[in-house]
């Protein structure tokens, strides 16, 4: 199949990889451990898939405030991502 | 009847899966390809980075249509929520008259956009509109093509028209809902309308309200036709909304990269918008249960 109307990179194809990856380890673990609630610092209970959904929305807009306010490599956005993914899992 | 669990009923879902791919996933992966390239054409790419994000982030054209765009669905919301409300009230809740409140209230969501688009066009004309001609007639000067407060007033009036009757069957849904024994209980200790309002109909309506601030909050953060229509973004650049703006970016210029950029910023402020409705709805839902 004719796929460059798709106009494939290597980067954004490394960057669906991981999102795939991601959710294909989540669904492993959701069937090995099932997910439970907690109730966080939000006071809203949610799942391990919610913690993720939440986690990825952040480092979105995490991303797009980075390239709006400075023109440093996205490489400390992604670390300040790490930080918040950590924050969400631990307290949310 | 008895509820049984097996996961081999996920396959039942595989339909919708692929047809969701197809629909959705792939065009917004190809999306996200654009959004990092430029293109000239001929299925040609060239790697551009995060280029695109940050010239649409950092632009005024992109901070107007946004500012514009906020500040419409903020308008029609505070418009047409409460007046939804207050029309519900007022329809009969049995008898004669109710299929005939629902039907004329039905009929504004049966029009297609372009049609609505179309009728205020027309309606607002000076020359052959019933409604230009009018406020032309009394002394009001009244231009929709070139005065931008009469351009606002004129969508900002039509989505009233359109889809107030959206939120009005929401809310009488809700009103219908609630059991006569509540209303009773209410004139037994002499409470007034307001209070039967406050404490009765107000948290039996909670829910469908919240859908029916999303409805009209994700349809009009997206509207695209009737404005397209009438005003075609104008007079100058005044109505011109997000959706306006990407198709002329992307159809207009053929700037396929920075549409693509702009499309995916507007696509992760309604997603979150929806996740923030979302949690607050299953969160009343837990509490009401």
């Amino acid at each position: 199949m004719e796929l460059n109307w798709m106009a494939w990179t290597w980067p954004t194809a490394i960057f669906f990889l991981v999102i795939a990856s991601t959710l294909v380890v989540m669904t492993v673990l959701a069937v090995k451990f099932p997910e439970r609630e907690k109730v966080g610092i939000l006071k809203i209970p949610t799942t391990r898939g919610d913690r993720l959904f939440i986690t990825l929305l952040g480092s979105a807009f995490i991303h797009l405030g980075w390239l709006l306010v400075s023109d440093i490599q996205l490489w400390g956005a992604l670390v300040v991502s790490a930080v918040y993914a950590f924050i969400v899992f631990r307290w949310v | 009847m008895n509820k049984w669990s097996d996961n081999r009923a996920w396959w039942l879902v595989l339909p919708v899966v692929l047809i969701v791919a197809f629909s959705a996933v792939i065009p917004l992966m190809t999306v996200v390809n654009y959004s990092f390239q430029d293109t000239f054409g001929n299925n040609e790419f060239f790697w551009e980075g995060v280029g695109w994000f940050q010239e649409v982030l950092r632009s005024d054209r992109f901070h107007d249509a946004m500012g514009r765009q906020f500040l419409f669905s903020f308008i029609i919301l505070a418009i047409e929520i409460p007046l939804g409300i207050v029309i519900a009230l007022a329809m009969p809740r049995k008898g004669f008259w109710v299929p005939f409140c629902l039907i004329l209230m039905a009929l504004p969501l049966l029009i297609p956009w372009n049609v609505v688009g179309t009728i205020w066009q027309i309606f607002g004309r000076i020359d052959i509109g019933l409604l230009g001609a009018f406020l032309d007639n009394i002394g009001v000067e009244y231009n929709y093509t070139q005065n931008t407060l009469d351009a606002w007033v004129t969508l900002v009036v039509m989505d009233v028209w359109h889809w107030t009757s959206l939120v009005v069957l929401l809310c009488y849904a809700g009103l219908q809902s609630i059991p006569d024994a509540y209303y009773q209980a209410a004139r037994i200790d002499g409470a007034s309308k307001w209070a039967t309002f406050r404490y009765i109909q107000l948290p039996k309506m909670n829910r469908v309200l919240l859908i029916a601030v999303l409805l009209r909050f994700m349809d009009s953060f997206m509207i695209y036709t009737e404005p397209f229509v009438v005003t075609g973004g104008g007079p100058g650049n005044d109505t011109t909304f997000l959706s306006i703006d990407l198709v002329q970016m992307a159809i207009g210029q053929f700037d396929l990269g920075p549409a693509a950029a702009m499309s995916l910023i507007y696509f992760l402020i309604i997603l979150l918008f929806s996740w923030v409705f979302f949690t607050v709805m299953s969160y009343l839902d837990r509490v009401e249960n």
